[in-house]
């Protein structure tokens, strides 16, 4: 016998019981559907022991390293602490430490902590300021580097965090930084695999990270970049990536801009429209789309109608909150 | 007792596999992708995955009340028998495509062919 903890509480789970017998045994509220491990419906979420690999059966990659499961083909065999999907770890404190214009409207930020936190390049992450005003940005280094986290913030028209950032954000500055979220990271052990990578504006911070992340586990297939925007003094990163190119031969960098004509440094034409022209046939390969939401939906259903796999497919889409 | 339909198919391995391939050719045709792009897209590919999963005598709780509420406003604007065989030619042609044998294409078609009349507000 074993012990599932659910929001603190202790259950007894009995060896021939999945984690949604015991929970639903105990009057826990737990959605589910067809308990046969099919409708996804009781996803949940390790906080502690991996789960077994039965009840991870059919769910994206990124939601396995993530300690997801289903509940109703989860057997375990030692203690497990479990919560559903939506369950937030704590927040933890970081301090601004650095601060640096990449283009006209763009700013890096690197915040330093020193509670234990887990992420992989390429996840976002909520930073709440000391009001309590609260956006979502994505991560653009690598795990394990002293304790960093790089961001690169976008100053939007009527942005309440961004221009606050952009103009008052100093170094030395405390910020809460939320669990980090989301399924847009690399995946190892899939080396072979080729890469196609389409941004748009500060949608390089977490494709910079994948790729970085993708290069320093030694990659072997091609990594295409491909990130745009509208004019030429909002492309950035350009020398970084231009210099990985140079020293990876499988890594292809393409900026593009949609209002000027090619020139020798870019490509002319809307960032995705470009990529998608550039490869015919996508079977196989793995797809990241990161930006503009528009671009994101419209290269999610063409990447997927030129012949990548569904479960290949990993989005985030930078919805902008009004006001 | 014979092994269910869903687990000879394959189970929810089968599902995985079917619903890239099934969804990609609906998408293709003409003549009914209308009817499936009108919605964010994981939300259309969770209710092929349902479909499929039905269709492969797996576990579901769709009743024929379900299937005619989701299906009216369609009926609505259009959707009738022509729409309703050609999802029923890409359900044979995904099948035939993952090699699965003839006579378990043949119980899979029979199970969506069963779900016409309420699909199509009859």
């Amino acid at each position: 016998m074993t012990t599932i903890i659910f929001n603190g509480k202790k259950y007894r789970h009995q060896t021939n019981e999945t984690v949604l017998d015991t929970l639903l045994k105990a009057d826990i509220q737990i959605p589910n559907g067809c308990r046969e491990g099919v409708c996804q419906s009781c996803l949940m979420r390790s906080l502690d022991a991996v789960p077994p690999s039965l009840s991870q059966k059919g769910l994206k990659e990124s939601l396995q390293l993530q300690k997801f499961f289903l509940a109703c083909r989860c057997n375990p065999e030692q203690d497990m602490a479990v919560a559903l999907p939506e369950h937030e770890l704590a927040n933890i404190t970081a301090i601004v430490s650095h601060k640096e214009a990449l283009s006209v409207d763009i700013m890096r930020f690197v915040l330093s902590f020193q509670e234990p936190f887990q992420f992989f390049a390429g996840q976002f992450v909520n930073l709440t300021r000391f009001d309590g005003l609260t956006r979502s940005y994505s991560i653009a280094n690598l795990p394990g580097q002293d304790n960093i986290l790089e961001f690169h913030i976008k100053r939007l028209p009527f942005g309440r965090f961004s221009s606050w950032a952009h103009n008052d954000l100093k170094p030395g500055t405390a910020l809460k930084v939320s669990e980090a979220k989301g399924s847009c990271h690399y995946l190892l052990g899939k080396s072979g695999q080729p890469m196609l990578l389409i941004g748009t504006g500060s949608g390089l911070a977490p494709l910079a990270g994948i790729i970085n992340d993708a290069l320093s586990n030694n990659h072997q297939a091609p990594i295409k970049l491909y990130h745009g925007s509208s004019e030429p003094k909002g492309l950035y990163l350009v020398d970084e990536m231009r210099s990985l190119a140079k020293t990876y031969h499988n890594f292809d960098y393409n900026p593009c801009v949609s209002l000027a004509k090619a020139t020798d440094s870019f490509k002319q034409g809307r960032a995705h429209d470009v990529a998608l022209a550039d490869t015919p046939n996508l079977s196989g390969w793995r797809v990241y789309l990161c930006g503009h939401p528009e671009m994101v939906q419209q290269s999610k259903m063409s990447a997927y109608l030129k012949g990548a796999s569904l479960n290949d497919i990993y989005a985030d889409a930078f919805y902008t909150t009004p006001g | 007792m014979a092994e269910s339909l869903f687990n000879r198919l394959g189970g929810e391995a089968a599902v995985n596999a079917a619903v890239d391939v099934f969804y990609r050719k609906v998408l293709n045709d003409h003549r009914i992708n209308r009817f499936f792009t009108n919605s964010d897209m994981d939300k259309q590919i969770a209710k092929q995955r349902a479909f499929l999963t039905m269709a492969f005598g797996g576990p579901n709780s769709y009743t024929g009340k379900d299937m005619r509420t989701a299906h009216a406003k369609l009926v609505d604007i259009g959707l009738n028998e022509d729409h309703f065989n050609a999802v029923m030619e890409h359900l044979g042609a995904t099948l035939t495509e993952l090699k699965v044998p003839a006579d378990l294409i043949a119980e899979a078609a029979a199970i969506a062919e069963s779900t016409r009349n309420d699909v199509l507000g009859r």
